[in-house]
């Protein structure tokens, strides 16, 4: 056994003089390709350090773990320099006592949990999977299954620590500069390159979720049900068929959670994730509207009772699907891309159902859709959310995909919902325009913190008119 | 490695002290670590900079009072750059040779001495795969680390019945910083699975670690290769 004490050489005892020089082993001009998680590729590689700060220098874009589905992640060149902020993933404090977490950007939320639910802590909103940093977590202002009371993530953010397009950096909060951290949160990484994140957590009673789900016949009584359960649970969400059609159509399985009460949830802690990789990527073949079909007929039937109820554990409840690693495989190598919209409550249901049918009209069969109820918007400039109902619809790339997300652009316009940029690749800026009325404030904040637009993406060159 | 290696160590209840050559860098790399176990007792750092062999005792005996003696040093320090920057740079060239080879072999002797004293202890030096072979890519590179494996190997082989238990460790492919905008070959590791290894390999006195594992399998097999198939093939 090695005793008590022991000493570490860091390994920065040496380093290359200076961050420019640490990736020495590619000559400049060797690109490879980076994609986001829907796995449509563009050229350019990413710069990977430790010392964040000093690798932003000069940075056009960030990444951090490339779940973003579309082109958010992307440069929009290949020659521009994009970091990777994986490997910046130091907690730089936490007290728990008052819940506060302070860390670099790359901190992963996998990580994040891990190190706060044994002091019966969690983080207030969490996405659909853990494999997200702390850094895009802010860029996306993600919202998670309890959007209807807790807000996005920005909510919770009390500081930021910013490297500024003109390479100053710069402190944020909801009090100081509070233009530039509305603008930051929800702002996709193009206010300045997210260095550092404080935030709240939240007190859990107990480390396990109580859950009950329900199979629900059809959209409308899906629609129903989940406004029901909206003042009552904290946490809500659900799974839909979008291929059945006529009285079936929209059925599916709607769960809503809340975390365990200590009585509930007994004395074991929730066991680790049992995680597997998906090994290879199947044939584009693979996924085609007749496996669709049996897959969401299967998944359907799966939830053989009518209700269940009972505790489970946060992997399970928020990120079933990070038990399949890179499970993006399965949609092959022509990759896949995910439409999210929100339709505002004013538009009601017959607006969902009618996204259902224009959906199965136009071919867009997607094993997972989900839908969920949003709160009010918040005050991220670009934030995603808005009152009313989410919709999020997987579909492999296929070559009618424009077509398909021209015509769902269309119908969310004349409803007057919005789409998720995070998700998004082929959304038209004329449509992204007619759908975001918050554009010019967002343009306003760009035009004072970064006027020579030098922070851009792929995603903001196709959107928002920056240059290439 | 050296930063997963040491959330390893203070996770199981070790107290550690970090030398490195930037105090802010130090500073903040020991508060990740008290961040993530609030209950340790022991986390402290001081500067050491493995291009000037002057402060090498100083900043060990500084290690030696804070931890009340220590009983182990790991070597995750090192330099690198590709075979191209180095044959156009021969200043580059003489200093990653220093450091990589010369200091740490001054540093370790450094420890060896205090470790030795004491009754024995552990040395954990990171050297690399690259200095099993002379191989086109990382010919300057690997001849360094070619040097410090062979140091390590007598180290072992002279002091083992004193007491002090040598690991060299030789790391594959892993994606760090150091291999940022390489292409990743098959069997590449992550930093963590290393750390695993490492540690692992430390407490079972073993001398010698390839981690990835298949790395042991992959040197093994171009150590066999014939010269004039080294000439030919780029790896």
């Amino acid at each position: 056994m090695i005793a008590k004490t022991s000493l570490a050489a860091e390994t920065s005892a040496l380093s290359p003089p200076g961050p420019e020089l640490t990736p020495v082993s590619a000559p400049s001009g060797a690109v490879g390709q980076l994609s986001g998680w829907g796995r449509l590729p563009a050229p350019g590689r990413e710069l990977k350090s430790e010392r964040l700060e000093a690798v932003t220098r000069g940075a056009v874009l960030c990444r951090g773990l490339g779940r973003s589905y579309g082109d958010s992640s992307l440069p929009a060149q290949a020659s521009d320099k994009v970091v990777a902020t994986l490997l910046a993933d130091r907690v730089l404090a936490f007290d728990p006592e008052a819940g506060v977490l302070h860390a670099e950007a790359g901190l992963s939320l996998a990580e994040v949990n891990r190190l706060v639910m044994p002091h019966g802590w969690f983080p207030p909103v969490t996405p659909g999977t853990k494999f997200v940093t702390l850094g895009g977590m802010v860029a996306s202002d993600v919202h998670g299954k309890n959007h209807h009371r807790a807000g996005c993530f920005g909510t919770h953010v009390l500081r930021l620590r910013l490297r500024l397009a003109d390479d100053s950096i710069i402190e944020c909060s909801p009090t100081e500069h509070a233009d530039l951290f509305y603008a930051a949160a929800g702002g996709m990484g193009l206010l300045g390159h997210i260095l550092e994140v404080k935030f709240r957590l939240e007190r859990t009673p107990s480390p396990w979720i109580w859950m009950e789900s329900e199979r629900v016949g059809n959209i409308d009584e899906y629609l129903a049900r989940l406004a029901e359960s909206a003042p009552r649970w904290p946490m809500t969400m659900g799974w839909i068929d979008c291929v059945s059609s006529g009285r079936a159509l929209g059925r599916g399985i709607l769960m809503a959670g809340r975390w365990a009460t200590p009585e509930e949830a007994g004395a074991t802690p929730p066991p680790p994730a049992k995680e597997i990789t998906f090994p290879f990527d199947l044939p584009n073949w693979a996924c085609n509207p007749v496996s669709v079909r049996a897959f969401n007929i299967a998944y359907y039937y799966r939830h053989f009772q009518r209700q269940k109820r009972g505790i489970v554990t946060p992997d399970q409840f928020f990120y079933p699907l990070d038990a399949i690693r890179e499970w993006n495989r399965g949609y092959g190598s022509r990759g896949f891309t995910q439409y999210q919209c929100v339709l505002p409550r004013a538009a009601g249901a017959p607006a969902v159902r009618e996204f259902m049918q224009l959906l199965a009209r136009l071919g867009g069969a997607s094993p997972l859709c989900v839908i969920k109820d949003c709160g009010p918007e918040g005050p991220g400039l670009l934030s995603f959310p808005l009152e009313g109902t989410s919709i999020a619809v997987d579909m492999a790339v296929t070559s009618g995909i424009q077509h398909i997300v021209d015509r769902l652009n269309e119908f969310v316009i004349a409803t007057g919902g919005r789409i998720y940029l995070t998700k998004d690749r082929f959304t038209r800026a004329e449509h992204f325009r007619a759908m975001e009325p918050r554009l010019p404030l967002f343009a306003a904040a760009r035009d004072k913190w970064d006027p020579g637009r030098r922070l851009r993406s792929a995603q903001s060159v196709r959107l928002l008119g920056d240059r290439a | 490695m050296g930063r997963a290696l040491s959330r390893r160590l203070v996770e199981r209840g070790d107290s550690v002290f970090l030398l490195g050559n930037e105090p802010a860098e130090l500073e903040r790399s020991a508060a990740d670590l008290v961040a993530r176990h609030p209950q340790q007792a022991l986390v402290a750092h001081a500067p050491c900079d493995l291009e000037q062999p002057a402060g090498f005792a100083g900043a060990l005996d500084a290690a030696d009072r804070a931890l009340g003696g220590f009983d182990t040093v790991i070597v995750t320090a090192g330099m690198f750059a590709s075979q191209l920057q180095l044959e156009q740079d021969h200043e580059l060239a003489r200093r990653l040779v220093t450091v990589n080879y010369a200091h740490t072999v001054v540093f370790c002797e450094h420890a060896r001495e205090r470790l030795l004293a004491r009754g024995g202890g552990r040395l954990t030096v990171f050297s690399s795969v690259a200095g099993d072979r002379g191989r086109k890519p990382v010919g300057i590179y690997g001849s360094s680390k070619a040097g410090l494996s062979v140091y390590l190997e007598a180290l072992d082989h002279k002091y083992h019945a004193e007491g002090l238990s040598v690991l060299c460790v030789k790391p594959g492919f892993v994606k760090t910083a150091m291999t940022a905008g390489l292409e990743p070959p098959p069997f590449a590791g992550e930093p963590e699975q290393v750390a695993d290894d490492v540690l692992r390999a430390m407490l079972q006195g073993r001398p010698l670690l390839y981690t990835p594992r298949m790395w042991a399998l992959v040197m093994f097999v171009i150590r066999l290769l014939p010269r004039f198939v080294m000439r030919k093939i780029g790896f």
